[in-house]
């Protein structure tokens, strides 16, 4: 679904004067490679180059040297710019900077609106995307009377109504209260699940990687550690040195581990925790 | 010296169509050098609360006392009750304006009156308490890094010298760094200067670590309030009001439903693992 | 701050709200052009029976026209003075170096009427007609303007964009207002220029945050496909019914009996 081939991005920093003083590579030959149908999560520290990343995927970026294919379509092709964005859908940050409409719906539509989707199918795929993520009943309101939360589940509905094949959520919980934070997350699960949309969460959050297929870790715009979340969570130390932190129920197993418990597997989960102690008895 | 509130109510658009009350009937006061949690979802009273406190807001009834003395008194000065009861706002780094670091921390002692030397002084002491040293002083808080730019922002609160430090999540949308990072920096302010600290967030698990006593909102109302321990063991009613205790509250709590012999006040890592190794020794032989 | 609205939409499904927006559009302009012509009773008589006709047809409260009005409250004052005593004529009543004359009152009154109505008469449209919907038939009433290269897709756009945002900028102007209180600012303090010049705090920040959201929102906008109006779909287009036409009939009789009064009286 998304491969990227020694991807490399670079900024230009300027100094106060604007003049150029050299540059940042923020993507450095970047390789990676996401099957279809996959729940992929990107986690890193601020500055690790991971919504460089998402930029790059959606053509928001052009990469300095190397490539991305997006369901096989090259990035780099400009006649498939329209193309590549309608595959794979981006969910942003800041639930208030990427609502356009006034009225839910009417934002849902924007997107179809711009592929020149005939106008009953917009009203159609614009009732199914707000279906799927709940929010059909508000589909009248004004964005500026939903929760952070209901905002991020538009976005998504916006999204979705392009029929993406896959879709970037760039930390889509960053701004949200634990609340919201879960209706996100749930929404992303499902339409993995029951629509097959390959899915790429990034976040800095550990607890929302534990569902994942695959974790990514970046730093230095590098991918630092790949693997499942068994196999992430396993190595404790070299997290801590990527500015990351283990879930709560995770560290508590590792901490009792250490003490001597001989839990029998790797902890991700609350719940897991108690069942492996249970075990114990 | 103590902050307190005495059936205090808050309702915005008082008398038009739109009218609601974010706050009712709350009364609660908060001793001096108290490091406190204030804890409830969005729109739970919370924001309300704290801009209560330093008289940003005036109830609708009831009374805001500081010191004992009713701060709606004319007799107390605004100004100077806000230089007493900081507030610092989520997102802080969003109410830099100044062309340089130092002028901007400035700002606050400057509208206190204070001569440019000891606003100088002020800004310098607040920028070393909060980690910022020196070398940029001079630059414009724009090009600093996010976890730069809020610490310059909370040492522009700082200035001021408050007696009552507030922080409206001070750690929202920080990773997992920068958090620890902010959340150190307010425990060795709380623990240097014996100012009152009060922590708004809806991170239960931050929160636990630091405080040492909760308060949770609910509706407007005051839903819980005390220590960390006494907070989290009403998991079951937390959990009603959609916040989560933190993971290893809620495992304990899991433990017990399960015969086990463990603590469920629990609130950190630490005494979890206690608590468990301790039920694990006296595990009956079942 | 909280009870912030913009375009004042009241919701509710009447003929009126019903209508294209475009024919909305062009009768309210319609009938505020026609008001300027009009200089005798029986016009006026006229126009107002049609204006109260349309806010009954409405549904909407006249409590939530007679809101609308006290913006312009002041400026209703000060013409109806300005022509009470400075209109020469007839005199009908002096006080000191004031007086009152006949063409004066006639004058007042008439401004007065037409000033009213001018303003209920948009209010009706805002009423009744959501933002979006204004826009588009803005969009499409300036469609004739791309001939002379008016990027008219692209002001429909920002008109809309800037609908959607000004109550954000609204509230966030408030937030930014009341963190530099906390530090100690104040707005109220001091001549004209030091009020000016207490508003740099806020509007620094309120600049870079609308240059990030501007950003921002660009970015979401090419990640969502935008790339101008070329080739754009809409989920609502605006189409015209058989309602629309009746509206059309009953506008044009309106201004033919206004025209005929116009010229008569």
């Amino acid at each position: 679904m998304v491969t990227a081939k020694e991807l490399t991005f670079e900024y230009i920093r300027r100094d106060a004067d604007g003049n150029p003083k050299g540059t940042v590579r923020a993507v450095d030959a970047l390789s990676l490679h996401v099957k279809k149908g996959q729940f992929i999560a990107i986690v890193g520290h601020n500055g690790s180059g991971k919504s460089t990343f998402a930029r790059l995927l959606n053509v928001l970026l052009a990469p300095a040297e190397g490539t991305v294919f997006i369901d096989g379509m090259d990035t780099r092709d400009e006649s498939k710019l329209l193309d590549i964005r309608m595959t794979c859908g981006m969910v942003f940050q800041n639930p208030d900077n990427q609502i356009i409409g006034q009225v839910v719906e009417e934002d849902v539509a924007f997107g179809p609106e711009n592929m020149g989707v005939p106008t009953e199918e917009i009203r159609a795929r614009v009732d199914d995307a707000l279906r799927t993520v709940g929010m059909y009943e508000k589909r009248e309101a004004s964005p500026n009377k939903l929760s952070g939360g209901q905002k991020q589940r538009v976005s998504i509905a916006g999204v979705i109504a392009m029929h993406p094949k896959c879709i970037v959520l760039d930390e889509p919980t960053a701004m949200l209260d634990p609340k919201g934070r879960e209706e996100v997350l749930k929404a992303a699960h499902m339409l993995n699940r029951k629509e097959q949309i390959t899915i790429i969460l990034i976040t800095h959050h550990m607890e929302e990687t534990v569902d994942a297929d695959r974790i990514f870790v970046m730093d230095k715009g590098r991918i630092a550690m790949d693997g499942t979340p068994e196999e992430i969570f396993s190595r404790p130390g070299q997290l801590k040195e990527l500015h990351l932190s283990l879930p709560q129920a995770t560290e508590l197993g590792e901490a009792l581990k250490e003490r001597g418990v001989a839990l029998d597997t790797r902890v991700l989960k609350p719940a897991q925790l108690v069942e492996a102690l249970c075990r114990l008895r | 010296m103590s902050i307190a509130l005495e059936h205090a109510s808050y309702i915005y658009d008082k008398g038009s169509a739109m009218a609601h009350e974010a706050l009712r009937d709350v009364t609660l006061e908060i001793a001096d050098g108290t490091f406190a949690g204030l804890i409830g979802h969005t729109g739970s009273g919370k924001s309300t609360l704290v801009q209560l406190l330093n008289g940003l807001l005036v109830p609708t009834s009831g009374r805001v006392l500081y010191d004992g003395r009713d701060i709606a008194d004319a007799a107390v000065r605004k100004r100077e009750l806000r230089a007493k009861v900081g507030l610092v706002f989520q997102y802080p780094e969003h109410q830099l304006f100044e062309a340089d670091v130092l002028s901007d921390v400035m700002f606050g002692p400057r509208n206190l009156g204070l001569d440019k030397e000891e606003a100088r002084r002020r800004a310098g002491a607040a920028l070393e308490l909060v980690g910022i040293d020196e070398t940029v002083y001079e630059q414009s808080p724009f090009d600093l890094s996010g976890g730069q730019k809020r610490r310059v922002a909370i040492a522009g609160v700082i200035a001021m010298e408050p007696r009552v430090l507030i922080l409206d999540e001070p750690t929202a949308g920080l990773d997992p760094q920068g958090r620890e990072e902010i959340l150190s920096l307010i425990r060795s302010l709380h623990q240097a200067s014996g100012m009152t600290v009060i922590l708004v967030s809806h991170s239960m698990e931050d929160v636990a670590r630091f405080v040492e006593r909760i308060i949770v909102m609910n509706h407007g109302s005051v839903f819980a309030d005390g220590t960390p321990a006494e907070v989290f063991s009403r998991a079951t009613e937390l959990k009603e009001i959609g916040l989560a205790p933190p993971a290893v509250t809620e495992i304990c709590r899991m433990l017990k439903e399960q015969g086990w012999d463990v603590r469920t006040d629990v609130t950190t890592v630490e005494e979890a693992l206690e608590t468990i190794l301790s039920g694990l020794a006296h595990r009956s032989p079942a | 701050m909280h009870a912030i609205t913009i375009g004042q939409y009241y919701q509710a499904s009447s003929v009126l709200h019903r209508l294209d927006p475009r024919v909305k559009l062009m009768g309210t302009l319609a009938f505020i052009i026609i008001l300027f012509f009009a200089d005798s009773f029986y016009a006026y008589a006229l126009a107002a029976g049609f204006l109260f006709a349309m806010i009954g047809l409405s549904t909407v409260p006249v409590g939530m026209i007679l809101r609308g009005m006290r913006a312009v409250l002041m400026l209703l004052l000060i013409t109806v003075l300005f022509n009470l005593f400075l209109t020469p004529g007839e005199e009908v009543f002096r006080f000191s170096v004031l007086k009152i004359t006949k063409e004066g009152i006639d004058m007042a009154v008439m401004m007065a009427m037409r000033l009213f109505m001018l303003v209920a008469a948009s209010s009706v449209l805002t009423l009744t007609t959501t933002p979006q919907k204004l826009t588009d038939a803005i969009e499409h009433v300036m469609k004739p303007l791309k001939l002379f290269r008016v990027p008219v897709h692209a002001i429909a756009m920002m008109m809309s964009i800037a609908l959607r945002f000004i109550p954000i900028l609204a509230e966030e102007t408030d937030k930014i207002m009341k963190a530099q209180m906390a530090r100690g600012a104040s707005f109220d303090e001091g001549n004209i220029f030091r009020r000016a010049k207490s508003l740099i705090p806020v509007l620094v920040p309120l600049f870079v945050s609308s240059f990030r959201r501007a950003s921002d929102l660009a970015l979401a906008m090419e990640a969502r496909c935008y790339h101008g109006g070329e080739g754009r779909t809409r989920m609502k287009p605006l189409r015209y019914e058989m309602r629309d036409a009746a509206a059309c009939l009953v506008l044009l009789l309106f201004l033919g009996g206004m025209i005929a009064l116009i010229v008569l009286f």
